[in-house]
């Protein structure tokens, strides 16, 4: 079977389980928009500040939630299910990338949700032309914020802090993406490029496929 | 006679423990070896390093005719069957998807999978997902698993565990077809007489070494 066959058949896997399982839209989804809601009660109802904070506050919870979702209960193996792909020839790099696509996907679509929650709750300040920059900006985090969790949950396998381990991984990882997503929208503020945002954004993620394809052999051999 | 597993001096070491020292085991085709032993004596370590799963520390370990230590192992490992002492299956999908799912990944047709169910007894259970399932029916599904992959090397760690005598009989018709196509079976567990029933050749393994052959 090609790499693509089996990264397919695992991404597809993963959806049937996601839409099962319902981790993201059940669990994860409602307790993000629950803290969202939180914020502009804690400032206290000042409009003003509420829509300044808004873009902010949405990518500090998209990253914090989005973790959640890329380390998804319903896409971590157990030892004896990584044992029997290994013995059906699946390659870890085609596990890794079928990971990427079905967690993209779900990670795209609740950004998408939440940004939709900020943009209800928010009412944020966005220049003029910034809602498509935001929109790219959310899917191309999301693909890269899925790599990352992907990677830093091959790198934690079988650990017993797991979760918490990956997150810490993740955290740091991932400023380049949240550097790279709220300065585009900056920029069009400042009446400047948004081309080299977009650049980082864009690299970051080829950056983490690369590296995620590369090791992931090398990290399924390191477990054994 | 074919070789179908070797190993020669082996020696595996876990979290800086030494779990398998110096064991010495060859398996012939036709072969169905016991390895009994107690909890912790390394069974399940020589079961993964015979699935070419663990990497070895010491020693030699082929399987099929590849070195373990070689990193093209996919077409070794297609042929062996691997039932462990927990199953593995994916609790949310039915018991058919998970074998098409294992099928598909393994680039071979689903078409069997209906039949290999009917076989094991859940043919009427196929839409029932694993999490509904009993532990005995989801021992089942593997057993229905390795009638699809055929294994020329079939490995049973503890898999008769929990299972009825019903189930007992479907585990030895699996050994009795995979010897007969020329393969190999070994089996582990801490229950001898279990052992007994299946296999000609029975080892004893303590804390990391085949001490004595029954």
């Amino acid at each position: 079977m090609t790499f693509w066959k089996q990264a397919l058949e695992i991404a597809r896997v993963d959806m049937v389980v996601e839409r099962r399982a319902g981790e993201t839209l059940r669990i994860v989804l409602p307790f993000s928009v629950v803290a969202l809601m939180v914020f502009p009660l804690a400032l206290g109802l000042q409009l003003n500040i509420v829509s300044v904070v808004g873009i902010g506050v949405f990518w500090a919870l998209g990253i914090l939630f989005g973790m959640q979702v890329a380390l998804r209960q319903s896409a971590t193996d157990t030892a004896e299910r990584r044992d029997l792909q290994a013995l059906a020839g699946v390659d870890p790099a085609a596990r890794f990338a079928g990971r990427v696509l079905s967690g993209g996907v779900l990670m795209a679509g609740f950004l998408g949700l939440m940004l939709l929650a900020t943009a209800i709750l928010f009412d944020p300040n966005v220049p003029r032309g910034g809602w498509p920059v935001l929109l790219v900006s959310t899917v191309l985090v999301a693909i890269g914020l899925t790599e990352l969790g992907t990677l830093a949950g091959e790198v934690t396998t079988g650990l017993r802090a797991r979760t918490p381990l990956a997150s810490l991984i993740v955290a740091p990882l991932a400023l380049p993406l949240v550097i790279g997503a709220s300065q585009a929208v900056q920029a069009l503020e400042r009446d400047t490029s948004i081309l080299p945002w977009v650049l980082l954004l864009i690299a970051s993620d080829l950056a983490l496929a690369v590296a995620g394809v590369a090791l992931a052999r090398p990290l399924e051999e390191a477990t054994r | 006679m074919e070789t179908i597993a070797h190993l020669s001096n082996t020696g595996v070491t876990l979290g800086g423990r030494p779990v398998l020292a110096g064991v010495d085991l060859t398996v012939i085709a036709g072969d169905c070896i016991g390895v009994a032993g107690p909890n912790g004596s390394g069974k399940t370590t020589l079961v993964r390093t015979l699935a070419t799963l663990q990497s070895i520390e010491s020693g030699a370990a082929k399987v099929l005719g590849v070195d373990v230590r070689d990193r093209g192992l996919s077409g070794v490992r297609r042929q062996i069957g691997l039932i462990g002492h927990q199953p593995s299956l994916i609790p949310e999908l039915t018991l058919a998807e998970n074998l098409e799912h294992l099928a598909r990944l393994a680039g071979s047709g689903t078409d069997r999978v209906g039949n290999a169910l009917e076989v094991v007894g859940l043919g009427g259970a196929s839409d029932r997902r694993v999490e509904a399932c009993s532990f005995g029916m989801r021992r089942r599904v593997e057993i229905a698993h390795i009638l699809l992959v055929k294994p020329r090397l079939l490995l049973l760690d503890e898999a008769a565990s929990g299972l009825d005598e019903a189930a007992g009989e479907l585990v030895a018709a699996m050994l009795r077809s995979v010897r007969g196509r020329g393969g190999a079976a070994v089996m582990v567990s801490h229950d001898r007489a279990h052992l007994g029933a299946h296999c000609e050749t029975i080892f004893q393994l303590e804390s990391g070494r085949l001490v004595a052959a029954v």
